[in-house]
This record gives C-alpha cells, sequence and structure tokens, in this order.
C-alpha cells in the first residue's frame, strides 16, 4: 500500500479482514462480560433469594425478567455470533482460502460498525426509563407487543432496534463469507480442498440467510405492534400471537446450528493438528452438516409443542427433531475417530477443543427428551432445558471461542499466550461449568420451571434449593476463572513468547503467511497442491503437509 | 478466469474483480443480498395470505383500496424496470460493444436518470393514496387487513426508496465515469422491488376471493 | 436421574414417566459409550516419543463405516423412541375425553389462574356456577377436562405431579385432560414467562375424594343459587306427589 495509514484507519476504521476479525472478536468478549455480569445477578438471587447482591443490590422481580432476558439475548447474538462466525469467520476465511481479502472490504467495515451501533443501542436500553426489556429473549407477543404487560416502555422497542441492526451487521457478514470464498480462492483451492472451517463458516451463513428473513419480517410487525398498537399479534385485534412463534423459531433453531457449525470448523482444526491426524470423513461430514442444514428449517414447531398449536401436527416436527440427531451423530462420532491412531497433544487449545465434544455430548442427548412430543410435555420450559442448551452452547460459544483464541492468538499477535495460565484457565473453566449446569438438569427434572425469580416460593421445589446453591457457587468460580484469561490475553499480546509463521505445524493457508500478516496476507500468491489434512503422510519427513506443497 | 473485457476497463477499479463460473463477485454478492430479501418478503406473503384464508371478508376490504392507484403504479414501475434494463444495456450489456466509455456512461446516466423519475412519481402517487384511504377512514384500526396493507406496501416503498438513492449514487458515478459495473448491481435490485410489487398488487388491490 | 421426578398422580404420568425413563436410559447409554470412547482413543493415543500417528482418512466406505455403522443404530434408536412415545402424546393431547366427569374452565390471568365450576347442575352459564382462585379442586379417579384460556398474555398451566403442561393463549379455548389418582395437595405454576409477577403465579391442585368434592361443591355454590335449585327440586317433588 502505498497510502500511508494512520492509527485510526488501520485499528478503528479498517476495512483489513483481519482487524475486522479481532475487532469482533473484542467487543464480542466485553459483551460476554456484561452477559456473565447478569448471569451473576440472577443466579445469586435464585440461590439466595431477596439478598442484596454485592454489586447489584436487591433484584426485583421485573428487574430479574429484564436480567435473564437480557442475559439470553447477549449470549446469542452479541457474544456467540460476533466471535464464532463474524470475529473468526472474519479472521480466518480469506486466508484459509488464500485470499489477499474479503470480496467487499468496505462492506465489511460498516458490518462491523452496524454491528457497534447495535450493540450501544443494546446497552443503552438498560438505561432509559424502566429499563431494559423482560420479555425473555424469545420476545414472545403479547407480552412484548403491550407496554402495559411488561411495564416497559423504551427498552421493548430498543430491544428491537439493536437486534435488527445486529441481524444487518450479520448478514453483510455472510454476502462477503459466501462471496469471498466462491470466488476469491487461491488458484488450486478447490471447494473439497477447503478447509471444514470455511465450509462450516459458509453453511452457516447460508442458514442465517435464509431464516432470518422470516424474524425481520416479524419484528418489525411486533415494532408495529408496539408503537401503534396495530395488532398484527394481539387476539382482540385479528392478530394471532403464536404466529410471531413460528416466525420467532423457523429462525430460532436454525440459529443453534449458525452457532454450532462454526465451532465445529474450529474444533475440527485444532484436533486435526494436535493429534497430528487427518480429520475423518471429510466430505462425509460436509454432507451430514448440509442435510442438517436443510433439516433445521423443519424442526421449528418443537418448541411449540405445548403453545396450543393443532396437537396433531407436532408428530411430524417431533419425527424430523429426533432425526436431526442423526447427521450430527455421524459429525461427532467422526470426530471422535479422528483422534484413532493419533499421536495426541494436549496443549491448551486442544484441551479446550476437547472438552468441547465432552460437553457437548450430554447436550446433544439431553435434547431428544425436549425433541419427543410426550417427554416434551413435562420438560418444556423447565430448567431441565435451560441445562440441556447450556450444555451445548456452553461448549459453542465458550470453549470453543478459548480453543480458538489460545490456538491462533500466535497467528493473530505474533505472540504465544502463556501456557501455564492457558492449563489453568481451561482446568478450572471446563469443571466449574459443570458445577453451574449438571445441578440444573436435577431441579430440571423435579418441576423447576424457568424463569421464576425465587424457587423457594414453590413448595415442590424448597428441598432443592441447594442445587440452587452448588450451581450459583459454580458460576462464581467459573466467572474467576476468567480473570487469568483476561490477564494472559492482554499480557501475552505485548510480552509473549513471540511466534514463528507456523508454529503448530499446521497445514491450512493461514499458517504460511507471517504471525501477525501483513496487508494483503500473503507474501507470495499461494498455490494450493492439496487438501489441509495431510498430517502424518507416510514415507514423508516431517508429520505434516501445508497445502501448498507440491504433490 | 476471463472477466469481461469491459469491466477491465473501468479506469478507477478499486476492488480485484474476481469470478467464479464467469459471474462476478459483485453479481454474486447482490445475489445472496436478495437470497436474505426473498426470506423477508417470502415471509410476510407467507403470513399475509395464511391470514387472507382466514378471513374471506377481507375481500371486500381489497377493494376500498385505490385500484387506479395501484394500477398506474404497476404500470410505472414496469416501464422503470424497462428504463433500467436499457441503462445496463448501454453501459455493460450488449448494446456497449461500439461505444466509448463517455457514450456508455452518458446514455447509463441518462435512462438511471429516467428510472428515478419513474421510482419518485411511483412514490408521490403512494402517498396520494394512502393519505386518500387513510382520510377515508381506512386506518390500520379499522381491520387488520389495513395493518398488513401499510405495513407492506409501507416496507416495499422504502425499499424502493432505497433503490432511488443507490441509483443517484451510481448516476453520480456515472457522469464521473467510474464504477460502472454498479449499474449491473443497481438494476437486479430495481428489479427485485418490481418483482416484490407484482406479488403485492393483486394481494392487496384486487378484490379475489378466496375461493370456494 | 429420571428418580429425580416428582411423584406422579395422574393416570397418564405412568406413561410419560415411563417414556422419560426409557429415552433417559437408552441416551446416556450412548453417552457413556461416545465418552469412553473419546477418552479411551486420548489415552491411547497420547504423544509418545519417536511414535508418528497414522495416515487415516476415513474417505473409504471400509472406514467410513465405523462411523456410519453406529450412527445408522442411532436412527434405529430414534425411530424406536419416536414410535415407542408417540401414543403417549396422543393420550394426553388428541385423545380428550368426550364423556368427561367434570368440565373446568380455567383462565390465566396476571397473575392468577381464575377458575370456573358449573356447579351443582354441571352445566355452564347457569346460575349456580362459581369460580376460585388459583385452588383448583378435583374428584379422584375421575375424568376432568378443562378449556383452557387467557386474559392477557401467553400463560401456561403447569402441575409437575400430574406431568401436565399446557400454554394458555388469549383469543383460544384450548381443551385438555387429566385424572388424579391420589389424593392430597399439589403445585400449580405458570411455566410461560408472563411478566413481572411471573414467578409469584402459583396454585394448587386439591384432589378430593368423591364425598369431599360434592361437599365443597355443594359449599362453593351461592346461596342464591342453591335457594333457586332447592325450590326447584321441592316443587318438581310436589308435581311427582299428586
Ligand atoms: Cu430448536
Ligand atoms: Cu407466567
Amino acid at each position: 500500500m502505498s497510502k500511508k495509514q494512520s492509527f485510526l484507519t488501520k485499528y478503528i476504521f479498517s476495512q483489513d479482514h483481519k482487524v475486522v476479525g479481532v475487532q469482533y472478536m473484542i467487543l464480542g468478549l466485553l459483551m460476554a462480560l456484561v452477559g456473565g455480569y447478569l448471569a451473576y445477578v440472577f443466579r445469586y438471587q435464585l440461590a439466595y433469594p431477596n439478598q442484596s447482591i454485592p454489586g447489584y443490590g436487591v433484584l426485583e422481580a421485573d428487574k430479574y425478567n429484564s436480567a435473564v432476558t437480557m442475559h439470553g439475548t447477549i449470549m446469542v447474538f452479541w457474544v456467540a455470533m460476533p466471535i464464532l462466525l463474524s470475529g473468526f469467520g472474519n479472521y480466518l476465511l480469506p486466508l484459509m482460502v488464500g485470499a489477499k481479502d474479503m470480496a467487499f472490504p468496505k462492506l465489511n467495515m460498516l458490518s462491523f460498525w452496524v454491528f457497534f451501533v447495535s450493540a450501544l443501542t443494546l446497552i443503552s436500553s438498560f438505561f432509559v426509563p424502566e429499563g431494559a426489556v423482560g420479555g425473555g429473549w424469545t420476545t414472545y407477543p403479547p407480552l412484548m407487543a403491550n407496554p402495559g404487560f411488561t411495564g416497559v416502555g423504551w427498552g421493548a422497542p430498543l430491544w428491537i432496534l439493536a437486534v435488527a441492526l445486529e441481524f444487518a451487521s450479520m448478514l453483510m457478514s455472510g454476502i462477503n463469507f459466501l462471496t469471498t470464498t466462491i470466488t476469491m480462492r487461491a488458484k488450486g483451492m478447490t471447494f473439497f480442498r477447503m478447509p471444514l472451517f470455511v465450509w462450516m463458516a459458509n453453511v452457516a451463513s447460508l442458514i442465517f440467510m435464509f431464516s432470518v428473513g422470516p424474524l425481520i419480517a416479524g419484528a418489525l410487525m411486533l415494532l408495529a405492534d408496539q408503537l401503534f398498537a396495530v395488532g398484527f399479534f394481539l387476539p382482540e385485534k385479528g392478530g394471532d400471537p403464536l404466529l410471531f412463534q413460528h416466525l420467532f423459531w423457523f429462525f430460532g433453531h436454525p440459529e443453534v446450528y449458525v452457532l454450532l457449525l462454526p465451532a465445529l470448523g474450529i474444533v475440527a482444526e485444532i484436533i486435526t493438528v494436535f493429534s497430528r491426524k487427518s480429520i475423518f470423513g471429510y466430505k462425509m461430514i460436509i454432507y451430514s452438516v448440509l442435510v442438517a442444514g436443510v433439516l433445521s428449517f423443519l424442526v421449528w414447531a418443537h418448541h411449540q409443542f405445548v403453545s396450543g398449536i393443532d396437537p396433531r401436527i407436532a408428530a411430524p416436527f417431533g419425527l424430523t427433531t429426533i432425526l436431526i440427531s442423526v447427521p450430527f451423530a455421524i459429525t461427532m462420532f467422526a470426530y471422535i475417530a479422528s483422534l484413532w491412531g493419533g499421536q495426541v497433544r494436549f496443549s491448551t487449545a486442544m484441551l479446550f477443543a476437547i472438552s468441547m465434544i465432552v460437553e457437548f455430548l450430554l447436550g446433544g442427548v439431553t435434547g431428544i427428551l425436549n425433541g419427543a412430543t410426550a417427554s416434551d410435555i413435562y420438560m418444556h420450559d423447565t430448567y431441565f432445558v435451560v441445562a440441556h442448551f447450556h450444555y451445548t452452547l456452553f461448549p459453542i460459544v465458550f470453549l470453543t471461542s478459548f480453543a480458538g483464541i489460545y490456538f491462533w492468538f500466535p497467528k493473530i499477535f505474533g505472540r504465544f499466550m502463556n501456557e501455564t495460565w492457558g492449563k489453568i484457565h481451561f482446568w478450572i473453566t471446563a469443571i466449574s461449568a459443570n458445577f453451574v449446569f449438571l445441578p440444573l438438569f436435577f431441579v430440571g427434572i423435579a418441576g423447576n420451571h424457568r424463569r421464576i425469580y425465587d424457587p423457594s416460593l414453590f413448595e415442590h421445589l424448597k428441598d432443592f434449593q441447594y442445587l440452587h446453591v452448588i450451581s450459583t457457587i459454580g458460576l462464581f468460580v467459573l466467572i474467576g476463572a476468567q480473570v487469568p484469561f483476561i490477564l494472559n490475553f492482554f499480557i501475552s499480546m505485548f510480552k509473549g513468547k513471540k511466534a514463528t509463521e507456523n508454529p503448530w505445524e499446521a497445514n491450512t493457508l493461514e499458517w504460511q503467511a507471517p504471525s501477525p500478516p501483513g496487508h494483503g496476507n500473503f507474501i507470495t500468491d499461494p498455490v494450493v497442491h492439496r487438501w489441509p489434512y495431510d498430517y502424518s503422510l507416510e514415507n514423508t519427513e516431517k508429520d505434516w503437509c501445508p497445502q501448498t506443497e507440491a504433490i | 478466469m476471463s472477466s469481461s473485457s469491459i469491466l477491465n476497463t473501468n479506469p478507477t477499479h478499486e476492488v480485484e474483480q474476481t469470478t467464479c463460473l464467469n459471474v462476478p463477485n459483485h453479481r454474486w454478492g447482490m445475489w445472496w443480498f436478495l437470497g436474505g430479501e426473498v426470506a423477508v418478503f417470502g415471509g410476510i406473503l407467507a403470513v399475509f395470505i395464511l391470514f387472507r384464508l382466514r378471513n374471506p371478508e377481507w375481500a371486500q376490504e381489497a377493494a376500498h383500496t385505490l385500484t387506479w392507484v395501484g394500477s398506474v403504479n404497476t404500470v410505472i414501475l414496469l416501464t422503470s424496470s424497462l428504463t433500467m434494463i436499457l441503462a445496463h444495456h448501454f453501459v455493460t450489456g450488449g448494446g456497449a460493444q461500439g461505444l466509448t466509455l463517455e457514450q456508455r456512461a452518458s446514455k447509463g446516466a441518462l435512462f438511471i436518470l429516467l428510472t428515478n423519475l419513474l421510482g419518485i412519481s411511483f412514490v408521490s402517487l403512494k402517498i396520494y393514496g394512502y393519505t386518500h384511504e387513510w382520510h377515508a377512514g381506512y386506518t390500520p384500526e379499522r381491520s387488520l387487513f389495513w395493518g398488513f396493507y401499510y405495513f407492506m406496501t409501507g416496507l416495499h416503498a422504502l425499499h424502493l426508496i432505497a433503490g432511488l438513492v443507490a441509483n443517484s449514487v451510481v448516476w453520480v458515478n456515472l457522469m464521473k465515469k467510474r464504477n460502472l459495473q454498479r449499474v449491473e448491481s443497481v438494476g437486479i435490485y430495481w428489479h427485485f422491488v418490481d418483482l416484490v410489487w407484482i406479488y403485492l398488487f393483486p394481494l392487496l388491490y384486487l378484490e379475489v376471493s378466496s375461493g370456494g | 436421574m429420571m428418580n429425580w421426578l416428582p411423584e406422579n398422580v395422574s393416570t397418564y404420568g405412568t406413561d410419560m414417566d415411563a417414556v422419560m425413563h426409557s429415552i433417559w436410559n437408552i441416551v446416556f447409554v450412548w453417552f457413556l459409550l461416545a465418552e469412553a470412547v473419546l477418552f479411551y482413543f486420548l489415552i491411547r493415543y497420547r504423544k509418545k516419543k519417536g511414535q508418528r500417528a497414522k495416515y487415516k482418512t476415513g474417505n473409504s466406505l471400509k472406514e467410513m463405516s465405523w462411523v456410519l455403522i453406529p450412527a445408522a443404530i442411532v436412527l434405529m434408536f430414534d425411530l424406536g423412541i419416536d414410535f415407542y412415545q408417540n401414543p403417549v402424546w396422543k393420550k394426553v393431547k388428541i385423545d380428550i375425553p368426550q364423556d368427561p366427569d367434570l368440565v373446568v374452565k380455567i383462565e390465566g390471568q396476571q397473575f392468577v389462574w381464575n377458575m370456573t365450576y358449573p356447579g351443582l347442575d354441571n352445566k355452564f352459564g347457569t346460575i349456580d356456577d362459581f369460580k376460585t382462585t388459583s385452588q383448583l379442586y378435583v374428584p379422584i379417579n375421575k375424568k376432568v377436562v378443562f378449556e383452557l384460556s387467557s386474559k392477557d398474555v401467553i400463560h401456561s398451566f403447569w402441575v409437575p405431579n400430574l406431568r401436565l403442561k399446557q400454554d394458555a393463549v388469549p383469543g383460544r379455548v384450548i381443551k385438555g385432560w387429566f385424572e388424579a389418582v391420589k389424593n392430597g395437595t399439589y403445585s400449580i405454576g405458570c411455566a410461560e414467562l408472563c411478566g413481572s409477577g411471573h414467578g409469584m403465579m402459583r396454585g394448587q391442585l386439591h384432589v378430593l375424594s368423591d364425598k369431599e368434592y360434592q361437599d365443597w361443591v355443594y359449599k362453593k355454590t351461592p346461596k342464591k343459587a342453591k335457594k333457586a335449585l332447592e325450590a326447584a327440586a321441592d316443587s318438581q317433588q310436589e308435581n311427582s306427589h299428586e
């Protein structure tokens, strides 16, 4: 570049996909602090009802609702999406396909700043009169359609506005991912030579793009109901409250896979590098994920079995839901099989990647109890569901992001994170998470329904209060365990051990670029000769073989 | 891969022009964008049709929309699609062969301008229709049909206005003889907005009974 | 794990508990198997000096079968679970008794449950109808049908001991049923977030013996209605004497 870049254009208003990616990650991590703080607040209330919470005060019932609503909203839309899809996606995708940048760098910058504004909008809703909305992250009307029902005025439209901006930002990212992957691959980078992460990010973008439309429509209609009482979802005006649920879950279930797939991509890259093994059944995994992507559009009503829909349409949705476990069973088995015959090195990144599989499996299998219509009558909207999706989302969002950060940190900043502190971070995080979420299965089975701010008010739950206490103490430890991570992150950025361009001896293209890669990524345009998983080939000296190496 | 030579003559090309299957990336990008838009309008249309089937009496409500406004606007939009096709035709399409850069840009600018004039007349007529209907008492208060009517046509009008803005940017580009490939992008978008209207018009303006 | 379920007191609850127990047992075995293989690989194939990993891509059909065959078995279990549990769903949600012993109207309202009883004559819209707030009284071993509705927002009628949950949606009347088999008092909750008082939206289900229930209904019937009914009964008696 001949133009000299100022600090502002290089790090703030940058069009470089790497900077945009890191911006997404850091903003996502900051939002995770907000989401974590909210979890601390309401978990404290659940364990020790109506006591003054250190760092907050007494939590009123309506503020409890706001806290759980905003926790869910933030963790899904402002932590998981930006870190997994936009963060890692932006940073890695062009590098992995051997491109100099995204197809539309300006659009990319715009997408981040729209996201930034969306985050500000959401945070600002805490500070308007009556505070943030407390209608649940699913924002079901009529509760959310009428300020009279929640007692929240501006919080509700601000919530919708923030989510709409966030969707716009993610759509821009998705357009960039898909176009970049299609038109900007390096010479020789055929579709079936792309790393799994690239596949996963693209399928996730596609799923997002085609599922979010109806919800955007629904959100605008909800906004019209809130502001002008039009009545799309209000029965007294001829509207239908269940309609919104359909629009929401038509997006909501695929959204789970929008988060899961990039996470699976990250885990695939890491377990292959640290077991020195090829992934097991590359195409099988890709086809499974494509099948799951299509199926994900046909399962949404499993969130509505007892919502008042015609009970006769529950059975087909129960069937599709149970069937969608098959492609993911294939994927999980394939990941486990990838370790077979390997040489596993337990670096911090690898530990996190493995723990993702270990914990996700429990989240996966417990989903069957919610997908089966009969057992869902009982399990629906209890803590069993809460435990189930935290056992999927915690591994997806946090364990995977940590794995990815420890793994690509040397590429991003040219320095390693400290491994000892990394392992301390890992063990406390991975173990304490189980103390947070395992008890919730038990209280859920015992009949504890969701979003009640004091379970001890219910006769049948009085005996199980101690489980809430265990969960909350687990959360204290889990949050405390993030302190070494945050310190490690910032100190290593400046003081960490210097990294060479390919410190983990990996095959994918990003490791052929300098650490950190400069503007334009590669010093010479890469030419790809092979797929990315040629680890431990027979009859070669080194046990890896970069994609650029000729056959 | 060979990207078309017409595109490469563009003097100030910022983005590296890459293609797949001979489709340049700006076209891929526009298609993906419209893929998302199809899902938005698809959702709305599906919802409306469901409600419409549940409420046969809405056929009478549709009789109260100003059908002549809708019809004239349909003609206007179809014509504007034609001028848009001509703009593309002379800038980067079949008609650009043998023309100089100046000729292509100026012809393109002319047709983009015509498209925008038609677009502005559409919006003006729409506003006239709204005020007329609103003052005649056909507000969303009356029935949910009118909620849908203002919501769907309003969202469409916003898309059209966004198209007008994009067209204006491209018009300025053409006057400066830059970014000629953008004509195609705004063109695709314009046709999409036109297409949405083709669905809205019979659903909202014509008194079609829901059969049976 | 499913031993943590609260005591079941409904007829169909037995079937639902059986479903939950068997699904849990199946998926838990699969979970343990997958984890066992995973941990076995981690230990068996940990890095050892001077050893090299095997080049195994899993791209041939023969190798893929190591994954596809277990997945096919998963599929069979899936279908088995689905076919096994479907009749239970049908029993609870679709096959609502046509000849109930009692019909109650239940209406959700921020933040109470309004119960309307048909009274002594078992008919709604008559003078002996009466209401209770968040207290549901039913006779034991009788088929009770409820007509669920909501006055404002969505609520969800939730009685853990009956294994019963059904959303109450404004603008709709949703029918459901249960038959309680054990005397006692049980928690009722609202399982759908409905506003600031959602956590306090509590109620109780009282399962009474037939006699107790009849006494309770008689006690709850408004005085005026009782008089009118008695007068009607008297005049009928007089008529029959003549
Ligand atoms: Cu789902
Ligand atoms: Cu509630």
